[in-house]
């Protein structure tokens, strides 16, 4: 850590955890009402609990940005934080906003909350992902601006990298396709379709903005290959990311109403999506190869190659698997979704997140380079057992969708809904049971920062 | 890479690739916004309709649910619930109205909202416009 502004991301850092350990048992709760159905029924219906994990699991990658920025800006910038005080306060509005709000997920009813929050006058809540009440997004537009104030003039006073400046424009657009979330139209075609400007693209399109510059960084520190050369892959995994993200957008508009040339748009281009990820995880590997020191931080190396990995699996690989129109057709909307989902957020951005974490972390407490060997191995545990316990949660949804695609969408004499979900029961509960090592990985990740030892040298 | 190939290239073909890719899709979105009327009916969208879309929104249905195969995967489509029911608004709020408050032992149940006739109705409005949006014939069949 070469300047001290630079440690507020660890305030950050200890948020997105402690969110992410939220998510995490929300998660097993939904996984557990999806086979015994009146689970926690009615203090905790299923919306409930997934609002709270799909919440948390967003706030939690905002924290693990935001502390990745403050981090990172100062260092490549090569000057302290513009203001480390707005840091702490910002941190402590946007923890405030979201503990608020999930208190209130889980302490009043819904439509009491839509009353009071002013759902009335302005209409944003009750959609998927965006179910924060209006005052909630309105907190959260207010932190993204002092944020984006802060490290931009972090940025202008300093070194202006192109690490610097490919996250500064990721976070900016972040926080401008974030205002569409207020654009609610009486027509639920125009709102789908809108809606998809924050949701599809963020993740497809401007966060792997942010999980590149995030990558690179960290691939510049730990391998110590030249700048001009990572910043050039940089370069060209972002111009794919856009250049097949952005109309790949049209894979979502092939049944809700859109016209139907979506349908080959969103096809040609949604299928080019995995090239960017394919070249993160050739990125992370050929810069490793040829690193020019051996970091003693291996954990943070182990993070970094899997985040390229995991995440050309769940969002190239799996998004593939049901991206063409004529497939979507079957597969829209069952639980094939759900397993693309949960790989696709795991791989790309649970995994950069941590990966920033790791590799700074040691730092800002104080340790050369690295944790202790003990520490690294603890941690290096946990990468395996959530990241195998990922694939297997995601290989049972897959499991779970393919059967229910055939029973009640693809079959001659097609079952109903509830009828199919019934049949699905043992993937459920294998997925329960893969859930449940992902929370132990997740205990043995937090038990790794607790581990004493002798720092590790190269 | 080859030294042919340098950062400043690859800089240019982001900026480039990205400006002219997004200035496509704005394209298509204006495209899409003039085609739509006619796939989405909107003079169809009465005020109750419109409450429809609300009570929709404020008790969180698209938590348990998909419309037209977006939400969540806990609970059936309701994009075609309006013709799976027969084309029955009645059979809709029969059914809304009939969940028991402490739901149904060892089962998924739906929450007991508690709605007005006033909302039921928005609600089952809502769901029977939202039928007849031009889906590209999604889903495949009526079980959604």
């Amino acid at each position: 850590m070469k300047y001290q502004s630079q440690s507020v991301a660890k305030l950050y850092f200890i948020a997105a955890i402690a969110l992410f350990v939220a998510q995490i048992l929300f998660g097993l709760i939904m996984g557990l009402q999806y086979v015994m159905g009146d689970f926690l029924f009615p203090e905790i219906p299923f919306n409930v609990a997934r609002m709270v994990h799909t919440n948390t699991l967003i706030v939690w990658l905002l924290f693990g940005f935001m502390g990745s920025a403050y981090y990172l800006i100062p260092e490549e910038a090569e000057t302290e934080l513009y203001s480390p005080k707005l840091a702490v306060i910002l941190f402590w509005v946007f923890l405030g906003a979201a503990g608020a709000t999930v208190a209130a997920y889980l302490l009043v009813n819904y439509s009491t909350l839509a009353h009071i929050t002013g759902n009335d006058l302005l209409p944003t809540m009750g959609r998927e992902f965006l179910e924060q009440p209006t005052i909630t997004k309105i907190g959260i537009v207010v932190v993204a601006l002092g944020f984006l104030f802060n490290v931009g003039m972090t940025v202008l006073k300093g070194r202006k990298t192109t690490i610097n400046l490919v996250l500064m424009l990721g976070l900016t657009l972040l926080a401008v396709f974030f205002l569409f979330s207020f654009y609610n139209p009486e027509n639920l075609v125009l709102d789908k379709m809108f809606w998809w400007w924050v949701v599809h693209l963020w993740v497809e399109g401007v966060w792997e903005l942010i999980l590149g510059a995030l990558l690179a960084f960290v691939l510049i520190k730990v391998t110590g290959v030249d700048r001009e050369i990572i910043e050039k892959w940089l370069y060209v995994i972002i111009a794919m990311a856009l250049i097949t993200g952005i109309l790949g957008t049209g894979h979502h508009f092939y049944f809700i109403g859109t016209p139907e040339y979506w349908q080959t748009i969103g096809s040609i281009f949604s299928a080019m999506e995995p090239i960017p990820f394919f070249m993160m995880t050739l990125f992370a590997f050929n810069m490793v190869n040829r690193r020019r020191r051996d970091h003693p931080n291996k954990a943070a190396v182990l993070w970094a190659l899997g985040t390229g990995v995991m995440a050309f699996l769940g969002a190239g690989v799996w998004g593939f698997l049901h991206t063409l129109a004529p497939v979507n057709f079957y597969t829209h909307g069952t639980q094939i979704t759900a397993a693309h989902g949960h790989m696709a957020f795991y791989g790309a951005y649970v995994m950069i997140v941590i990966t920033m974490i790791s590799y700074t972390m040691p730092l800002m407490r104080g340790r050369a380079a690295a944790n202790s060997p003990a520490a690294q191995v603890m941690e290096m545990w946990s990468f395996w057992l959530m990241t195998v316990s990922m694939v297997f949660i995601t290989l049972f949804l897959t499991a779970a969708g393919i059967v229910q695609v055939w029973l009640q969408r693809y079959s001659d004499a097609p079952q109903s809904f509830m009828v199919v979900q019934e049949q699905l029961e043992i993937f459920y509960w294998m997925r329960e049971g893969a859930g449940v090592i992902f929370l132990i990985g997740l205990i043995v990740y937090i038990m790794s920062f607790f581990v004493k030892g002798e720092e590790a040298s190269a | 890479m080859s030294s042919v190939f340098t950062k400043s290239t690859a800089r240019n073909i982001f900026y480039g690739g990205s400006l002219f890719f997004f200035l496509v899709f704005l394209g298509l979105t204006m495209d899409t916004l003039e085609k739509l009327p006619e796939r989405d009916h909107r003079e169809n969208i009465t005020p109750e309709v419109v409450l429809g879309k609300k009570v929709w929104e404020d008790n969180n249905c698209i938590g348990c649910h998909t419309l037209l195969g977006e939400g969540a995967y806990f609970a059936p489509e309701l994009g075609n619930v309006y013709k799976r029911f027969g084309g029955s608004k009645e059979a809709i709020i029969a059914f809304i109205k009939s969940r028991p408050a402490e739901g149904i032992p060892g089962r998924r149940s739906m929450p007991q909202f508690n709605l007005t006739d006033e909302e039921l109705e928005g609600m089952a409005e809502f769901l029977k416009w939202s039928s007849e949006i031009n889906t590209s014939n999604w889903p495949p069949n009526i079980q959604g």
